[in-house]
């Protein structure tokens, strides 16, 4: 790279050369240094997003006849998608997941737990954010093994129910949705906490001690003074946790498989059953452009939310 | 009555945290007593004896040193690539004028939004297609261009940070842009680079299902899948291995956290990515 005479040479700063001339360079140097990212990025991220609109429309697939010559088939992927009831079983689990396991559970406990541990003792505020980030920071196959464990049949769970003179319960195969809701709450929840707390950290007290003093509760204070101000970051967190959760397929296969049954397939599971244990890479390429487009929704809301400027 | 509600006050966050707090560790905790109990099962107890046998078992045997030695070249060369590659787009981006750079930085933050799972499908026709599949350079090659976009919207903004002044002393001293880079910008920049490289290697080091996909013959296999297959195979028996595997496999990722915190005092504001 040392060696590009176009960019060593740019550098006349005292040269003579007109702005014309120099404004040249500067574009070539700017697109040698753009170039290996471009490269990677058109090959190995738009390239695939490209293959999705292509592949979803084909009946591509691994084995069988149709894996010798693939063809164009329209929509039939599409149209076999919206009457196959797995796919409407895998949206409403989507959705579901989502819900409790994001916007409900991850922000929610998230939130109480950046307000709870605001001015509070700071070698109890470490310990219990220690805890919490640990559950972050683990990746989410040990996520995935500590909670099979956990939720075994003769995991803790069961045990301290036992102690307390409970029946166990096979928590795993009668709850696997309350149980992937659960491990993915305490697998995200960090990230969560460590928003509100920065968010919480740039409320003014000046402002929160001023309304106590005009005589507002501390629940007045909260809703009507802290939420508004923390707006922006309670919508931003929403999406970006929204994204992440879209996404979860480890966890999910790993502690139940999808089931029992289609009991916790999600759209991720769904797309991975279809393209690579049945072999219908058209089919689940087809699965995969309808979790990519409700990601694209999302992330034009969170850029809109952003407000960026660039 | 009045000082009681107060006491009351005081002590309920202390008692809710400290609840929220047990639940959240009881899970972890199996984890580390089973590694060290040689009779582990799936809850947690006081072990009968203390051992560290399950550890030696687990890197005494060469199919796991194999998979720990893969996940970190992968990790590692997709982590130093990534910094080089986004280091070098985020210069232009942030130094330059440039007439596309609007829509350019608006399609890279949508990129680092868009969840990689949905496009495995089409990224497996496509390393069949270039005769990549089963190809750990192919796969560092697909985690650095899925990594890319959240390293250069970063970089580009801790070069922002970066006076200008300071690179244009050095060219006055003949420094060519290249050097003003490597010499000025890039010590300045050694916070920015440590955070995003230690993020994308802890991402790709904990990443099963990119490998589990790409990836077919078993010796090629990083840690993060022969634990699943550990786990599948022995995980219901031999709690114990699986534990101490579990602890080995995520010990990297928490020492790394550790260490990008010195970097990251800013923390977590949203506010602060959109400084653009």
């Amino acid at each position: 790279m040392d060696a590009h005479p176009v960019i060593s040479s740019s550098t006349a700063v005292d040269g003579g050369s007109s702005s014309r001339k120099k404004q040249n360079r500067k574009l070539w140097a700017s697109a040698l240094f753009l170039l290996p990212a471009w490269l990677l990025l058109l090959i190995f991220f738009i390239g695939p997003i490209l293959l999705t609109f292509y592949f979803a429309f084909t009946n591509l697939s691994l084995t069988g006849s149709e894996a010798q010559s693939t063809q164009f088939v329209g929509f039939s992927n599409f149209l076999n998608m919206f009457q196959d009831p797995n796919f409407r079983i895998s949206v409403m689990k989507t959705v579901i997941f989502l819900l409790f396991s994001a916007i409900i559970g991850q922000q929610v406990l998230g939130f109480i737990l950046a307000l709870l541990m605001k001015e509070k003792n700071p070698a109890f505020r470490r310990v219990i954010g220690i805890i919490i980030i640990a559950g972050w920071v683990t990746p989410e196959i040990v996520v995935a093994f500590c909670w099979v464990a956990f939720l075994n049949d003769s995991g803790t769970l069961n045990a301290l129910l036992q102690q307390v003179g409970l029946k166990p319960v096979a928590w795993l195969f009668t709850f696997p949705m309350a149980s992937v809701i659960i491990a993915n709450i305490w697998h995200g929840t960090a990230f969560s906490m460590l928003v509100f707390q920065a968010a919480l950290d740039d409320v003014p007290k000046s402002i929160e001690e001023a309304a106590v003093v005009d005589g507002a509760s501390r629940f007045q204070v909260l809703y009507k003074i802290v939420l508004p101000m923390i707006k922006g970051s309670v919508v931003t967190n929403m999406i970006l946790v929204t994204l992440q959760t879209l996404g979860v397929f480890t966890l999910i296969y790993a502690m139940t498989g999808g089931g029992p049954g289609t009991s916790t397939q999600t759209l991720p599971i769904f797309m991975y059953n279809q393209a690579f244990v049945n072999y219908q890479l058209g089919y689940g390429t087809a699965i995969s452009l309808i979790l990519l487009l409700i990601g694209v929704l999302v992330s034009v809301l969170y850029l809109k939310s952003m407000k960026v400027k660039v | 009555m009045k000082r009681k509600s107060i006491k009351v006050e005081k002590v309920l966050p202390y008692s809710i945290l400290t609840v929220i707090g047990v639940l959240f560790l009881l899970p972890l905790l199996w984890v580390v007593v089973a590694s060290v109990d040689p009779n582990a099962n799936s809850s947690i107890k006081v072990p009968s004896a203390f051992t560290m046998d399950n550890f030696k078992s687990v890197i005494t045997d060469p199919v796991n040193i194999r998979a720990f030695i893969i996940g970190l070249l992968l990790s590692m060369g997709q982590g130093l690539l990534v910094v080089l590659v986004a280091g070098l787009a985020a210069y232009p981006l942030s130094r330059y004028q440039l007439r596309y750079k609007k829509p350019f930085m608006f399609t890279i933050l949508f990129m680092t939004s868009l969840p990689i799972t949905a496009v495995m499908v089409p990224v497996y026709q496509l390393f069949i297609y270039m005769k990549l599949q089963d190809s750990l350079w192919g796969t560092m090659f697909f985690l650095t261009a899925a990594g890319l976009p959240y390293a250069i919207w970063m970089l580009k903004n801790f070069m922002d940070a970066v006076p200008l002044e300071l690179e244009e002393s050095a060219w006055i001293d003949g420094a060519s842009v290249w050097q003003g880079l490597k010499r000025i910008v890039a010590p300045l920049m050694i916070p920015g680079i440590c955070t995003v490289g230690i993020f994308t290697f802890s991402g790709s080091w904990g990443n099963f299902f990119v490998p589990y996909i790409l990836i077919q013959t078993p010796e090629k296999l990083p840690a993060s899948v022969t634990i699943y297959q550990f786990f599948g195979n022995f995980g219901m028996v031999e709690y114990g291995k699986l534990a101490a595997f579990s602890i080995m496999y995520t010990f990297p990722a928490i020492v790394l956290y550790i260490f990008s915190q010195r970097f990251m005092s800013q923390g977590f504001s949203l506010g602060g990515a959109s400084k653009g």
